[in-house]
């Protein structure tokens, strides 16, 4: 299978503290992949580095060939990536119609000269862009809501408001940074289902962060275990249940002799008690 | 129960302090012996007794409010015993101050405390009539309860009529300046209704009476009649804006011949602030880019007209202020993008800083010895030609004006066309910008950089187009601004201005175009028209500030109700449950 994204010994520090120790990780197309780490492993900042946010120090990422890890987060975004937010991060005072056509930004292409004159190939592209607003806007389930301001839509909705934004940018590769944090096991499900969904239907390839195991265990192809910055483990879901480095980085040394196959109850149990 | 009354004292007593302090505050700082000098209603009430008498009215009001609460019914006697205790403190309050001050001289720490303001508060009778106070504050106190009181269908009517009725006696000498220069019935109108500072007596009670009943009625009947408009045909509709737009723009083009040049003047500067106050609503209200040296971009224009079309001896070159126009819009576009290159990836405050550090070497340079051979210097930019429409004469030598064989526009009356259609015109242009995909990113920036960088746009082009388009809208100002005054000053390029744009924005409503109108006319037309009380235009700034801050923090004329207005395809219900529920999430 073809390989979308490729990173090589990829390096970000932060001072002295090495935050991606060397990381090799490769996608697939059209798969579904997971980072998964306890807290502070460095899931975040290694999103950041492919999208740009943050500029790697060693290493390099390519995306279908072409190195992106010099690129502006705007230039990645122009490639094909395009991702969401641990804590959503829509246009706040913003409509939800709004904020999916600022998604299209890189693709409407009238000059503020044409705007300002209003001409006839503005007011179609304008036409074009509210119509494919509307229709993102139903595929994420939201029709009707489109005059909402986002910070007024409920917490689900908004999730899936970030969703269809960043699907506004005629995304290859979708980042999805904890999209199940704060929802209920049911919305889990529908949330699981409508990750199928966009890969399935549009070929999206996904790469996910995740601390919900069941979320993680039951949609990815392949997983990728973070750990202090360096990748400990990458395989199946069922490799990475019963990998002992693995359940020691969650759990510590003590538990790896205990099966993983509880042990990742046990951890979201505790992690739902907690937070 | 013993409880709940101590406490509904307590907090009239409370109120009524406060509003005595205020009252006293504004006897102290001279307002109140300034403001005699001007009548609300001819011989009857000055704006002095006004303001005093406004502290025990609010009074009155705020008690009442904090007296009843919103989950049981209204308790009439109950508030208005806390509204006239209220009223009486206030008085009380002012009653002390005045007897104080008949004991000690405050006048060595407060200058305005002088004898001829103690005449004005005890009616020239020494104490003898400080028990006044007690019973007038009582009356205001039990006025301002009632009116909390009556109900929303008397109220509104009522506090709008006040509100118009007191704005009509600020303006009414100009009113009656206008109306007397007409024909003799108008003449006489006008000097029935308007007094020489305030309104007369009949007038007052005309307007009170005229708002009232047009309030009611309105608000009685404005659906159906919007119903009624909305049944007639679509052509009949189109005849019917047309008319009323016909109407408004004949009123535009004679008002300046009909008010003569004060008024006109006050308008164009109304317009150059809304002019500078558009161009900042791009960068600050749409892109969120706080600018605090916008002046910059003012003196740009200003200074490249006067370069290009002086004839002192700073002119560069005699072209014709047309020629100059556009390209001192150029220039400060340039300069725009020229101040907007190095603070790229400066946000918040440090921008606000930088920004301010541009503004005053702006002006510093410009009136420096250093460059004065370029740009005069402290002695500035003179003779600068005014706009001709026609042929102008061929430049003969310095300090000599070109003559206009055409329609010059000399003064304030002819630059009025020039400034309030180039007004209408920016104003347009940053409508069409706001809905425009330049507009939707500017948002997205404002909203969050990097995740507006994350969906693809690109912050550096974005961004400097924001500093550009707002440094041309405020660069034609300038171009207007100097063939007004016919001289550039780089004193006239002060932080106060940009401070001044600021503030109309947030007072208007940021990022609101319409705002932008609104706050030039309350922050700039109001005070330039009221010269007498330009003494506390700094006050009445900082407590506008303050009030919209804690009352209004979306201005007066705020953009969400136009951004919705963007995207009618969803059904009438969702867009109006989104809006009040905005409008609440904001109360």
């Amino acid at each position: 299978m073809a390989v979308i994204l490729t990173a090589k010994k990829v390096i970000k520090r932060f001072g002295g503290l090495v935050a991606v120790n060397s990381v090799d990780f490769d996608i697939p197309e059209k798969s579904i992949v997971s980072i998964i780490g306890p807290n502070g492993a460095g899931k975040t900042t290694f999103f950041n580095c492919i999208t740009g946010f943050g500029k790697i120090d060693e290493g390099e990422i390519s995306f279908e060939g072409t190195k992106i890890h010099r690129l502006r987060p705007d230039q990645i975004t122009h490639l094909g990536i395009s991702r969401t937010y641990q804590n959503i991060r829509l246009f706040p005072d913003m409509t939800a119609l709004e904020n999916i056509l600022v998604g299209q930004h890189l693709f409407l292409h009238s000059s503020w000269i044409s705007a300002v004159f209003n001409t006839p190939g503005v007011r179609t592209e304008e036409k074009m862009a509210l119509a494919e607003a509307q229709r993102l806007l139903n595929y994420v389930d939201l029709k009707g809501k489109g005059d909402m301001l986002a910070r007024n839509l409920p917490y689900g909705a908004q999730r899936r408001l970030e969703i269809a934004r960043a699907l506004a940018t005629k995304p290859k590769l979708l980042l999805l940074d904890e999209p199940s944090a704060g929802m209920n096991p049911r919305e889990t499900e529908d949330l699981t289902a409508f990750i199928h969904r966009i890969r399935d239907e549009l070929g999206i390839s996904i790469l996910l962060i995740e601390h919900h195991m069941r979320v993680v265990m039951g949609i990815s192809e392949r997983i990728t275990v973070l750990d202090y910055g360096e990748k400990i483990a990458e395989g199946t879901p069922k490799e990475i249940q019963s990998n002992p480095r693995v359940i020691e980085a969650y759990l510590g040394r003590g538990a790896s002799t205990a099966g993983m196959a509880n042990a990742h109850e046990r951890f979201s149990e505790s992690k739902s008690k907690s937070g | 129960m013993m409880m709940k009354k101590d406490y509904l004292i307590w907090i009239a007593i409370k109120t009524g302090l406060l509003s005595g302090v205020i009252a006293i505050f504004l006897c102290l700082i001279g307002m109140v012996e300034v403001f005699s000098k001007r009548d609300v209603i001819e011989k009857i009430i000055t704006l002095g007794d006004f303001i005093l008498l406004a502290t025990a009215v609010s009074a009155g009001v705020i008690a009442a409010r904090a007296t009843s609460n919103p989950e049981q019914q209204k308790q009439p006697l109950k508030n208005l015993i806390a509204g006239a205790l209220a009223g009486i403190t206030t008085g009380v309050v002012i009653a002390a101050f005045i007897g104080l001050s008949q004991q000690i001289n405050l006048r060595s720490v407060f200058l305005s405390a002088s004898p001829s303001l103690f005449d004005l508060l005890t009616f020239k009778g020494g104490t003898n009539w400080i028990w006044m106070y007690p019973a007038i504050g009582m009356a205001a106190g039990l006025l301002g309860t009632i009116l909390f009181l009556l109900p929303e269908k008397f109220r509104q009517p009522i506090t709008r009529a006040i509100f118009i009725t007191f704005l009509l006696a600020l303006f009414s000498g100009l009113f009656r300046v206008v109306m007397i220069n007409q024909s003799d019935n108008i003449a006489k109108a006008g000097k029935y209704l308007f007094g020489q500072t305030g309104l007369t007596l009949s007038g007052a009670i005309i307007f009170f009476v005229a708002v009232v009943s047009i309030s009611m009625f309105w608000s009685a009947e404005s659906t159906n009649l919007q119903k009624g408009f909305a049944r007639i045909p679509k052509k009949g509709q189109t005849g019917v804006r047309v008319v009323v737009f016909a109407i408004l723009a004949y009123m535009v083009l004679m008002l300046p011949q009909v008010s003569g040049p004060f008024i006109a003047q006050v308008i164009v500067i109304v317009s150059l602030y809304a002019l500078m106050g558009l161009g900042l609503n791009i960068t600050l209200g749409f892109a969120g880019l706080l600018d605090l040296g916008f002046v910059a971009f003012f003196a740009v224009g200003a200074y490249t007209v006067g370069l290009l079309t002086s004839y002192g001896i700073f002119g560069l070159q005699h072209v014709s202020f047309w020629v100059a126009v556009p390209i001192a819009v150029l220039v400060s576009m340039m300069f725009g993008a020229f101040l907007g290159l190095p603070v790229l990836g400066v946000r918040g405050d440090y921008l606000a800083i930088a920004t301010l550090g541009f503004g005053e070497i702006v002006r510093l340079l410009a009136g420096s010895d250093f460059l004065a051979p370029f740009f005069g210097g402290p002695q500035g930019i003179i003779g600068i030609q005014k706009p001709c429409l026609g042929t102008l004469g061929e430049f003969v030598r310095v300090d000599v004006p070109r003559i206009c064989n055409g329609l010059e526009f000399a003064g304030p009356k002819e630059i009025y066309y020039l400034a309030v259609a180039s007004a209408i015109l920016i104003a347009f242009i940053a409508l069409r910008l706001q809905r425009s995909r330049l507009g939707r990113a500017w948002m997205a920036i404002r909203e969050d950089e990097d995740v507006a960088e994350a969906l693809g746009i690109n912050l550096i082009q974005t961004k400097l187009l924001a500093y550009m388009l707002g440094a041309a809208f405020a660069g034609l100002g300038g171009a207007i601004f100097t063939v007004l005054v016919g001289s550039i000053f780089a004193t006239s390029m002060q932080l106060i201005v940009s401070i001044n744009v600021v503030s109309l924005i947030i007072v208007g409503g940021m990022g609101s175009v319409p705002g932008v109108i609104v706050g030039a006319i309350a922050l700039i037309g109001l005070p330039e028209l009221l010269r007498e009380v330009s003494e506390y235009r700094f006050l009445f700034y900082g407590a506008a500030l303050i009030m919209m801050m804690l009352a209004k923090p979306e201005g007066l004329w705020p953009s969400q109700a136009t951004l919705r207005e963007l995207h009618h395809d969803d059904s009438g219900e969702d867009s109006e449950i989104a809006s009040t529920k905005s409008s609440q999430a904001k109360a």
